[in-house]
């Protein structure tokens, strides 16, 4: 059926393993920014210094042909080497990490450190009348976490995006 | 003995420039189309000192890279541009795209300040890699001399393979002035880039299995197959006769397919053919080769060929699946998937509904008969549709060796129905980028490919001004490209969208003060030729074929004319409109049509 049709959303997050060189996020950016594609979350650090492979997690949202196309679009930049669906190709872990600043005093303070400790969130740095919280989890326990810390003094907010990775024993290679 | 020659090859220390030269002259360059600049002399020097390559000398960049597309897409090799820094850069864009958009293999190495001075907001500095980054299939900044060599063969290899491309290498002046080791041209595979060009059996069997039980088949096929090379289109015929099955070419595929064979529906599209679109829209089962379903091709989508099981073979996947879902995707070649086809159908072809496809034939007779190409010529005044098939006629009569490049608009859709092509590589358009000013330079590369061939740029008056400057590189290197224009004094298909769909209110559309072109032509060292009445047309176009050199041929045409048949934007194949008087659907154009361009 034609492309007017096909309007479920679905949310994907997509690994793309690339060569380390620079302008690589500039023309991944730029794919997203010019055809129009959502991008909720994008990650990228270096993976494999000795191989100078770098690994691009994003999360983005789109019916599935436009899926299939943002995937599609990745693939033929010529520095790509693989392009994985995680979403689709199986069960994945997808984890993000925070950096949350919370200032008081008193029992909000206490009751900032007590959250903090049911959240399983680190503290990291601690001054007499703040906290900066170390917190990793899925998105929506993150987005929990600082909402409860919105009344008790939150500051700042730090946030990687999402990282992601498939369950089992395979893996993406080069 | 090899091993001491890869030594001595190892051992070469050159300068930049003389890298570049030498990765030039080993990927089989002869002609670079370029432009000198402050940025870029390191390199003009050392072409200075060679014979191997010879460089021609534009009058602006985007002609350079047009050139070299022209070059290209008349060769089937890698068409090279060298451009300066900032401006030689930034003028280089359009063309750019334009080959970006037509999957045409260029090389464009542009200048670039010294690497200490890049983000400094030096003389001439542009971030072209940043500029260029979605204007190419891919582009480098070379920063370290040691990858130069390195870089431009990857760069050729990415222009030419998968689906081709222009490719930018930004080359910073002390990288040209300063000494490096020359590396020859590398015999692994790219790290991360290896298109797949080979089809998949499987798919290939599915599609045989969807045709052969097809009753109303028909074979849409594009710019992928000429991009394939020559071997591409005969593969084609070959099937498309073994099947006996009607085929249509896009803009872009015209040579594809002979156009004088009967099976040979026409261009298909915005103003193609009434039988090729009503087969589009009724066929049950079609066969995509190379061709991408852009919207001139395909109309409203929600209707496109609304009943028909679709199979797309691209050497690109994104192309598959992007604009209309289909039933079999094949990646790989055209060529490939083409003798794949071949050799599948000879193996399992036997038992078409024979009766069907030949129920089909008469429907499609039936609409060939609408002849919704047929013009009148009465009276003195030119019908454009008729100055496009004398050309046509009196060059086939003269079995020269025929290259045609268009400007964009109305001349160039009359261009593609009247103008046959029997071969590929005969017919050079800017199909998706639309690039006024095409016309002129691409003939140039072709001329330049082809020294002793007829290359005609079909030009309209408002196009040709585009890229006028280049008459003086026809002059300097005698290049005898004849420039047929169309004068309307219109921006003719601007006029006719605004006729149509703009309440005829011509809005800034009209060619005021145009420049005498016979003039024109005599000030470009090139003969002029004006023709205004219809009788003398003939003798006006065998005027100009017989001129020796570069001729400007300003054929004053119907001002008002309107090119038909036209999908009105935002419609479907069945509801074209035809020229007045021919019978056929008549669609009017809906809000949302006109938001489309």
């Amino acid at each position: 059926m034609p492309a007017s049709t096909d309007t479920t959303f679905r949310n994907a997050t997509i690994a793309v393993l690339v060569e380390n060189e620079a302008g690589i996020l500039a023309r991944v950016v730029g794919l997203f920014s010019g055809r129009g594609y959502n991008i909720e979350s994008l990650t990228v650090a270096p993976v494999d210094e000795a191989r100078r492979l770098s690994r691009i997690t994003i999360v983005t949202s789109g019916t599935d042909m436009v899926i299939e196309q943002i995937k599609a679009q990745l693939d033929r930049l010529v520095p790509v080497h693989k392009v994985s669906d995680l979403t689709l190709e199986g069960p994945h872990l997808a984890r993000e990490m925070m950096l949350i600043k919370v200032a008081g005093r008193g029992e909000h303070r206490m009751e900032a450190l007590r959250l903090a400790d049911a959240f399983r969130a680190r503290v990291v740095d601690a001054t007499t009348e703040s906290f900066v919280f170390e917190m990793t989890g899925a998105g929506e326990k993150l987005d929990a976490f600082i909402e409860l810390m919105r009344p008790i003094g939150l500051t700042e907010v730090s946030r990687t995006g999402v990282v992601a990775i498939a369950r089992g024993p395979g893996g993406l290679q080069a | 003995m090899s091993a001491t020659l890869k030594t001595e090859t190892e051992a070469r220390t050159m300068n930049g420039a003389e890298i570049v030269l030498q990765a030039l002259k080993d990927q089989g360059v002869e002609v670079i189309f370029g432009y000198p600049g402050g940025a870029v002399l390191p390199l003009y020097d050392a072409i200075f000192q060679q014979n191997a390559i010879r460089h021609i000398l534009v009058r602006h960049e985007q002609a350079a890279v047009h050139a070299a597309e022209g070059y290209a897409r008349s060769t089937g090799k890698v068409g090279v541009v060298l451009v300066t820094s900032g401006p030689g850069a930034t003028n280089a864009v359009t063309g750019l795209v334009d080959a970006l958009m037509d999957s045409i293999p260029v090389i464009c190495l542009t200048g670039q300040v010294p690497t200490h001075l890049i983000g400094n907001d030096a003389f001439q500095e542009a971030d072209t890699t940043g500029i260029t980054r979605p204007a190419t299939k891919h582009n480098y900044l070379v920063k370290d001399i040691g990858k130069l060599a390195s870089t431009v063969h990857e760069a050729f290899y990415v222009a030419k393979s998968g689906r081709p491309g222009p490719v930018v290498i930004d080359l910073p002046k002390d990288i040209l002035i300063g000494k490096g080791p020359y590396s020859e041209a590398p015999k692994t595979a790219h790290r991360s880039y290896r298109p797949m060009t080979e089809p998949d059996a499987g798919q290939i069997r599915a599609a045989v299995k969807l045709l052969k039980g097809a009753k109303r088949p028909v074979v849409y096929a594009g710019g992928g197959v000429i991009n394939s090379g020559p071997e591409a289109s005969r593969l084609l015929g070959e099937f498309v006769r073994m099947t006996g099955m009607p085929c249509t070419n896009t803009l872009m595929g015209l040579g594809a397919y002979p156009s004088t064979d009967p099976q040979f529906l026409g261009m298909l599209g915005m103003h193609g053919t009434f039988e090729a679109n009503l087969a589009m829209h009724g066929c049950d089962v079609m066969l995509n080769i190379g061709a991408r379903f852009d919207d001139r091709v395909t109309g409203r989508l929600n209707a496109f060929s609304p009943n028909s099981k679709k199979i797309h073979a691209d050497i690109d996947p994104s192309s598959i699946n992007k604009n209309v879902k289909v039933d079999v995707a094949i990646v790989g070649d055209a060529a490939r998937v083409l003798a794949a086809l071949v050799e599948a159908w000879r193996e399992e072809g036997a038992g078409q509904d024979r009766e069907a496809i030949a129920g089909w034939w008469r429907q499609i007779e039936g609409w060939r008969e609408t002849r919704c190409l047929q013009y009148r010529q009465e009276g003195s005044i030119i019908k454009p549709q008729h100055a496009v098939k004398r050309l046509y006629e009196i060059t086939r009569e003269m079995r020269q060796e025929t290259f045609i490049t268009t400007e964009v608009g109305q001349h160039q859709m009359w261009a593609a129905q009247y103008f046959g092509f029997d071969r590929p590589n005969r017919w050079m358009t800017s199909g998706g980028l639309g690039t006024m000013g095409y016309g002129l330079p691409a003939a140039m590369g072709v001329q330049i490919a082809h020294p002793d061939a007829l290359v005609i740029d079909i030009a309209g008056e408002a196009s040709i001004l585009m890229n006028i400057q280049e008459m003086g590189t026809l002059a300097q290197y005698r290049l005898p490209v004849k420039v047929f224009i169309l004068n309307n004094e219109y921006m003719g298909m601007v006029r006719q969208w605004q006729e149509l769909l703009h309440g005829s209110r011509y809005s800034e559309s009209y060619s005021e003060a145009l420049p005498d072109f016979v003039k024109l032509a005599d000030a470009f060292h090139a003969k002029g030729i004006r023709v205004t009445r219809a009788e003398d047309l003939d003798a006006g176009i065998r005027e100009m074929l017989a001129h020796p050199g570069p001729v400007i041929a300003d054929i004053a045409v119907a001002k008002d004319e309107n090119c038909f048949p036209m999908i009105p934007s935002g419609a479907a194949h069945n509801e074209m409109i035809l020229a007045p008087g021919q019978a056929g659907g008549v669609a009017g154009v809906t809000d949302e049509g006109k938001v489309l361009v």
